[in-house]
Order: structure tokens, then C-alpha cells, then sequence
């Protein structure tokens, strides 16, 4: 039947377990924020705690540390997740983003390799796609990687790396044709992140945490079996990874849906003191969130169905990302002249707020700003020349 | 859970909208503009020969017995095709209402004749005052305090009212007026039947101001594509693809809102309500902004009685008022989600049914 809304019982009955493991092993403090090395630490045992309850990746293969879970079952999971309020995912670049390139692109032995550390949690993967030169027009980057034998040596400057300061490996896209100019002549490879030739170097971020790095390629070697999918074939891989980024799997709804909730909740405690029209933005905060969750069961339906993620992946991150800024400036809103303070400086709890609104400044810039997603939208879904 | 439409949900809006493309031709819309429509009862007897008016109703009553959820993408249709006949206050509204009310026998008895098209029903409801009423109205479907009553024609005071949107043969009926008719229901049950009226006018709605949206949104693209300035074409321009991106993105997550909605029609609690008033507001929304920034697009253009898309503008801004105002809604959904309604990530959707 379609346009079935409703939860099986097989699916209900997995929202139980998940309920209850979450429940037996979500760590009682939260833990330090993983953009410090401490944190970072924390979050990287987490993963390993998941990957013992079989939890690391669930919709993987069997054979690389999944359970063959389908799309909608990681749905439940997540909406479990963010209901406990489990730890945020410190491998999300390798789990979301390499995870899915590598099950389309890599071969055999690249997947037995990467995945089952990953979805182990032994290995934590950033992603070195910018440079200084070259944020938005990703395709004027400069990096190289000259062949020598069976290496590739690595040259060049990436920076804005989320993770990068304290992970373990990055997904690159280097140039490997000097002729071949913008998209053509690019190659994905994957680079250790200890390793002779590699210098990395956290960026304090607004909060005043490490969040991303820079990362200098200074004659790095690695081996030609680093190579995702063929030479030259590097921006199709990578645009492919964007997509995964901005489609379905990076921001799932439940973690929006959770904070709609924590906004409905810090409005009823201001509710008498509060500008009435604020009663307004709480309710577009849940309806906004409510549809992502919706439009994220579509999308998964569709795909389960034989479809794939195209443009599609544009919309969802406009919204996704504008929604969270919009949620989390109604809530500085509600907590008015207390706003400002830091977290542990205020008498009451102001909940975290603060530092949300913070990461949902970074959602309309990150995984390709906004502004150039309208653009895609504008040229490949409504068919708009290129400017 | 499958969030997918059957290939035969679709196949029936891919014939529906196939009909409307004729029906609801350029020169057809542009002739009800200027006041030259002739084609009223034609336009009902087609719909009727497809069997649309039926589609909700059981079979016993000659209907195709489908659910509230086949009916959206039907709707959807309507909208696009800017339908001058209220296809779905008939067909969505009043069926589904009296085959619920059937244990009274005049509904029973009219049931057959409304899902054939012969009968033609007004539905009114306090929170749609303006009734788009169907060419040669024969009977009422009356939502008041007494209860839900059926009149004949001329039992109620309705005066007509002039539409912006020469699309809607609008009366304003006045409740208190009513002479004879049938009580159909009262009490309790009348209202929970009310409900049901209004939270499947608000949906099906909405469905129509996603099939406006889509449309607009298709316009004003390929008006950008086409219109050149300082030797570009319009489209070529962030300013412009910027806008029209933005009403793909409205449009996009205002759809599953209203299918999602469409399949809680037959309840009464605090989520029907709450994803009722979500489908009328986030779609009316999606076709007003669909509506602004395509007129922009068509600068001077779109200002001029010649160009199509006032029918499809007008259509939007009647809409946002139908079944529900603005305001309606959203104080309606700001009570539910402030206080009653159980939040979070694991309440969106029923446990199986």
C-alpha cells in the first residue's frame, strides 16, 4: 500500500531494542566537546562502544561492520539517537560522507581496508577538500599529486578541515593532470593524517575551539592503492561524496525535531515575560522540523524504491541548515538580555543554546554555502543558464 | 512505511490532468476572465464522465471507494489546471461526509447522485464563510450550531459575492437563515463530522496550492530562460535564480506535509489537527511566495492582464484564505504544539494502524 505512514512492527519492535541499549550505554555527563583533544578522545570510545552493540554503521554490509539495516530502520535509529541524547558522531566525514563513496567507488579491497575501522570507530576520517584560493569554486583548487611509481607525492595547502586536528585519516582531491585545467584532470586520495610530509594545524573557530585545521602537504607520499576510483576521476567521486553530505545521511531529522522540542519547552518557561510573537517562530521551528522529518522519509522511500538523490540534495541542505539558524536565533530571542551568557556562568540553565546558535551559523557556509546551492537548484532542477 | 505513491494513484492524476489540460486551456481560463465563460456545465459533465466526483464514495454508491490519500494528487491537479468547478468540495468534502452521516437516509438518498455529478453540493463551514458553490446548485451541505443540516437550493439566504479569482462562483451564506432541511447530525458526532469537513478542506487546499506553486514556479523559470537584458538571458542572474531556488525549496518540503497529512483525514486528535493546519500553512505559504517572486521575475510582463499568470496568482491568494484562514491556522497550531501535543522525534508517525 502505499502512502503507508505508519510503523511496522517489525520496525517498532527494532525501535525497542535501540531504545534500550541507548538507554543501558548513552554515557550519564555528557562528554567533553569533541573539537578538544580530551573530547575528542571521548568521542572517538563512544564510537567504539556503538560499534560492540553492532550500532556503528547499521545500514553497512554485514561483512563491514553493519547489520544490512535499510534506510528506514537507520531513521528509527537516529530518531533514538537524538532521543537519548547520545554523543554527536566524531567519525560523521567517514561514516556519512567516505562510507557511502567508498561502497560506490572503491574496490574490494579499498572497502575490507576502510570500513570495518571505520564503523569500529578505530579509524577518524576528515575530509580536505578547500583550499585558501579555493573554497566555493572547489574546481580552481591547486593541490598535486605527482605519480612516482607506485606513490603519489602530495603538494599543496587544504584548510577549513572539520575534524582534521585530531583525526586519523582525510579524503583528499588533489590535481594529477598540471595541463588539465579545473574539474578535469583531479584524482580522490586518501591520506593518513600522522605521516611524514603531512603537517597539521587546528584553527580556533568562534567558540574558541580547534573545530577544523589546515593541513600542508609537503612532499607526502603515499601509495597509488590510496587512489579512489581512477585518475582524473576525481571530481565526479567527490561531487558524489557532496551529495551524500547534503542529501540524506549528515543531518538527520530527529536532531532537529529534538531541538524543536527543547525551543517549545524553553517557550513555555518565558511564555508570560516573552514577546508574544515570538509564539509564531516557535511554531514555524516545529512545523520546519517536522517536514524535514517528513521530506527525509520520502527521500528514503524513493531510494528504497530504486531512486537516487540528484538536486535533491541541494534543497534538503538549504533547508536543513536554515532551519536550525531560524531555530536557534528564536531561542537568543526567548532568552533575551541572558543570551549572551556562557554555559556554567549563568545561575539558570540556559541549555546549551548559545553554543548551538554558534553551529548554526556554520550550517548555511559548510558542505557548499547556500548561495551556491540556490545556484544548482536554479541550473539543474528549474534549468536556468549558467551564469 | 512507504512513503511512494502506486503507480495507479498516478496514472488517475496523469488522466485527470490530461482532461484539465483541456478543460482548463489558456483561452478557456482567459475567457472566464473577461466575463465570456459559457462552458460551466460542460466543464462539470466531464468531470463527471471521468467519474471524479465518485472517487471517494463506496461502491454501493457507485463510487470508486478510495481513500482521502488517493484523492491529493488529484487536488494537486485541480490546482495546477486553476479548475473553475469545486471539484473538490464535492468530491472530497461532501461524499466522504454524507457517506459517513449514511445512517441518515437522506444523505443515503442523495449519496448516489453527488458521486455521480447529477447533484451539485455547496459546502459550508464557519471557518469558510465564502462557498465556492458549483454551476446549477441543487442542495447544501450546512455546517452550523444546530448540527449538520442538508437544505435544498434555495433554503438558505446566500447572497453571491464577486471573487478576484473569476475562477469561484462564490455565495456567502447566512447560517441563521436557514428554512427546512435536514438535520443530518447534531451534537458531539456533528462536530467531530465538522472537523472532518474543515481538516479535508484545509488539506485538499493545500494540494492545490502545491500544483499552483509547481506551476508559477515553471513560468517564471521559463520566462527567465527566455528574457534577455544587458544581453543575457534574466535567468543567467544569481538575483533571479536565487529567488526562484527558494520557492523550489518551499515547494519541496511543503509536499510531504500535505501528502503526510492527507493520510490522518479520517481522525480528530490534536496531530490531525496540528498536520492539517501544517499542510493549509506551510503550502499557502509556498504559493504566495511562488506567486510574489513570480511576478517579479515577469517585471512589467507579469503586471498585464494578457499574461496568464494572474489566473494562477489569484488562485493562490484565494486560496490562503479558504478553509481556514492564515491566522486560523496558525493560532490553531500554536496552541496544539505549545501545549498537548506530544513532541519529538519518534511522534510524526503512527504505530501500524
Amino acid at each position: 500500500m502505499a502512502l503507508d505512514l505508519t510503523f511496522t512492527a517489525e520496525q517498532q519492535r527494532f525501535r525497542a531494542e535501540v531504545r534500550a541499549w541507548l538507554a543501558a550505554n548513552v554515557p550519564a555527563t555528557p562528554l567533553k566537546t569533541l573539537e578538544s583533544e580530551a573530547g575528542f578522545a571521548q568521542h572517538r570510545e563512544w564510537e567504539r562502544t556503538l560499534a560492540r552493540g553492532n550500532y556503528g554503521m547499521i545500514t553497512w554490509p554485514k561483512e563491514y561492520g553493519g547489520r544490512g539495516a535499510n534506510l528506514i530502520d537507520w531513521l528509527v535509529f537516529e530518531e533514538e539517537y537524538y532521543r537519548a541524547a547520545a554523543p554527536l558522531r566524531v567519525n560523521q566525514n567517514g561514516i556519512f560522507l567516505l562510507g557511502p563513496t567508498l561502497m560506490e567507488f572503491g574496490s574490494a579491497a579499498q572497502k575490507a581496508r576502510y570500513l570495518p575501522a571505520m564503523a569500529a570507530g578505530e579509524e577518524i576520517w576528515a575530509q580536505a577538500w578547500s583550499e585558501p584560493q579555493s573554497g566555493s569554486d572547489l574546481a580552481a583548487l591547486r593541490a598535486t599529486a605527482v605519480r612516482e611509481g607506485d606513490s603519489y607525492v602530495l603538494r599543496g595547502h587544504k584548510i577549513w578541515s572539520s575534524r582534521a586536528a585530531f583525526a586519523d585519516w582525510a579524503f583528499g582531491i588533489f590535481r594529477t593532470d598540471a595541463a588539465a585545467e579545473r574539474h578535469r584532470g583531479l584524482t580522490f586520495i586518501l591520506v593518513p593524517l600522522r605521516h611524514p610530509g603531512v603537517r597539521v594545524r587546528g584553527i580556533r573557530q568562534i567558540h574558541g575551539e580547534p573545530g577544523f585545521a589546515e593541513i600542508f602537504f609537503e612532499d607526502a607520499r603515499v601509495p597509488v592503492a590510496n587512489r579512489l576510483g581512477e585518475e582524473g576521476q576525481g571530481w565526479h567521486i567527490a561531487m558524489a561524496t557532496a551529495g551524500f553530505e547534503r542529501g540524506l545521511m549528515l543531518r538527520s531529522p530527529a536532531r532537529f525535531q529534538v531541538a524543536a522540542r527543547r525551543l517549545v519547552e524553553l517557550w513555555r518557561s518565558r511564555a508570560a515575560s516573552a514577546d508574544p510573537a515570538l509564539v509564531g517562530r516557535v511554531a514555524q521551528a516545529w512545523m520546519d522540523a517536522e517536514a524535514y522529518a517528513l521530506n527525509t522519509y520520502r527521500t528514503a522511500s524513493r531510494l528504497m524504491a530504486g531512486g537516487s538523490i540528484g538536486v535533491e540534495a541541494s534543497l534538503n541542505k538549504i533547508f536543513w541548515s536554515e532551519l536550525d539558524l531560524e531555530l536557534h536565533r528564536t531561542a537568543m530571542s526567548l532568552l533575551g538580555t541572558r543570551a549572551e551568557l556562557l554555559p556554567g556562568a549563568a545561575s539558570e540553565d540556559t541549555d546549551a543554546w548559545l553554543e548551538g546558535f554558534i553551529f548554526s551559523l556554520a550550517g548555511p557556509i559548510y558542505a557548499g554555502t547556500n548561495e551556491i546551492q540556490r545556484n544548482l537548484i536554479a541550473e539543474r532542477l528549474l534549468g536556468l543558464p549558467r551564469g | 512505511m512507504d512513503f511512494t505513491f502506486t503507480d495507479e494513484q498516478r496514472m488517475m492524476a496523469a488522466a485527470f490532468r490530461e482532461l484539465t489540460a483541456d478543460l482548463c486551456a489558456p483561452q478557456a481560463l482567459r475567457a472566464l476572465f473577461d466575463g465570456r465563460d459559457a462552458d460551466a456545465q460542460t466543464r462539470w459533465q466531464r468531470l463527471a464522465d471521468l467519474g471524479l466526483f465518485g472517487v471517494r464514495a463506496p461502491a454501493a454508491s457507485g463510487g470508486l471507494g478510495l481513500a482521502d490519500a488517493d484523492f491529493v494528487l488529484l487536488a494537486e491537479e485541480a490546482g495546477r489546471a486553476v479548475l473553475p468547478e469545486p471539484l473538490i468540495e464535492q468530491a472530497a468534502l461532501a461524499v466522504p461526509a454524507l457517506t459517513e452521516l449514511a445512517d441518515a437516509p437522506a444523505a443515503a438518498a442523495l449519496l448516489p447522485s453527488v458521486a455521480s455529478g447529477e447533484a451539485r453540493v455547496a459546502v459550508a463551514h464557519p471557518q469558510n464563510p465564502l462557498v465556492n458553490a458549483p454551476p446549477g446548485l441543487s442542495h447544501w451541505l450546512l455546517c452550523t450550531p444546530r448540527g449538520i443540516l442538508l437544505a435544498a437550493a434555495d433554503a438558505v439566504k446566500a447572497p453571491v459575492r464577486a471573487s478576484v479569482d473569476a475562477g469561484r462562483r462564490l455565495l456567502e451564506p447566512d447560517l441563521t437563515s436557514v428554512t427546512g432541511g435536514i438535520t443530518l447530525v447534531s451534537g458531539a458526532r456533528a462536530a467531530e463530522v465538522g472537523a472532518r469537513i474543515l481538516n479535508r478542506g484545509s488539506v485538499f487546499s493545500a494540494a492545490q496550492c502545491l500544483g499552483l506553486t509547481e506551476r508559477m514556479l515553471a513560468l517564471a523559470s521559463e520566462y527567465a530562460k527566455e528574457r534577455v537584458q544587458f544581453g543575457k538571458p534574466i535567468g543567467s542572474y544569481q538575483a533571479v535564480k536565487h529567488h526562484l531556488a527558494s520557492v523550489a525549496v518551499k515547494l519541496e518540503f511543503a509536499r510531504p506535509v500535505v501528502y503526510a497529512a492527507a493520510t490522518r483525514l479520517g481522525g480528530t486528535d490534536a496531530r490531525t489537527e496540528a498536520c492539517a493546519s501544517h499542510a493549509k500553512l506551510a503550502a499557502s505559504d509556498a504559493a504566495e511566495l511562488a506567486a510574489r517572486t513570480a511576478i517579479q521575475v515577469h517585471g512589467a510582463m507579469g503586471y498585464s492582464w494578457e499574461l496568464d499568470l494572474h489566473f494562477f496568482m489569484k488562485r493562490a491568494w484565494a486560496l490562503a484564505g479558504a478553509w481556514g484562514e492564515r491566522s486560523f491556522h496558525a493560532r490553531r497550531l500554536q496552541a496544539l504544539v505549545c501545549s498537548g501535543l506530544a513532541l519529538g522525534p519518534d511522534q510524526t508517525f503512527a504505530a501500524t494502524g
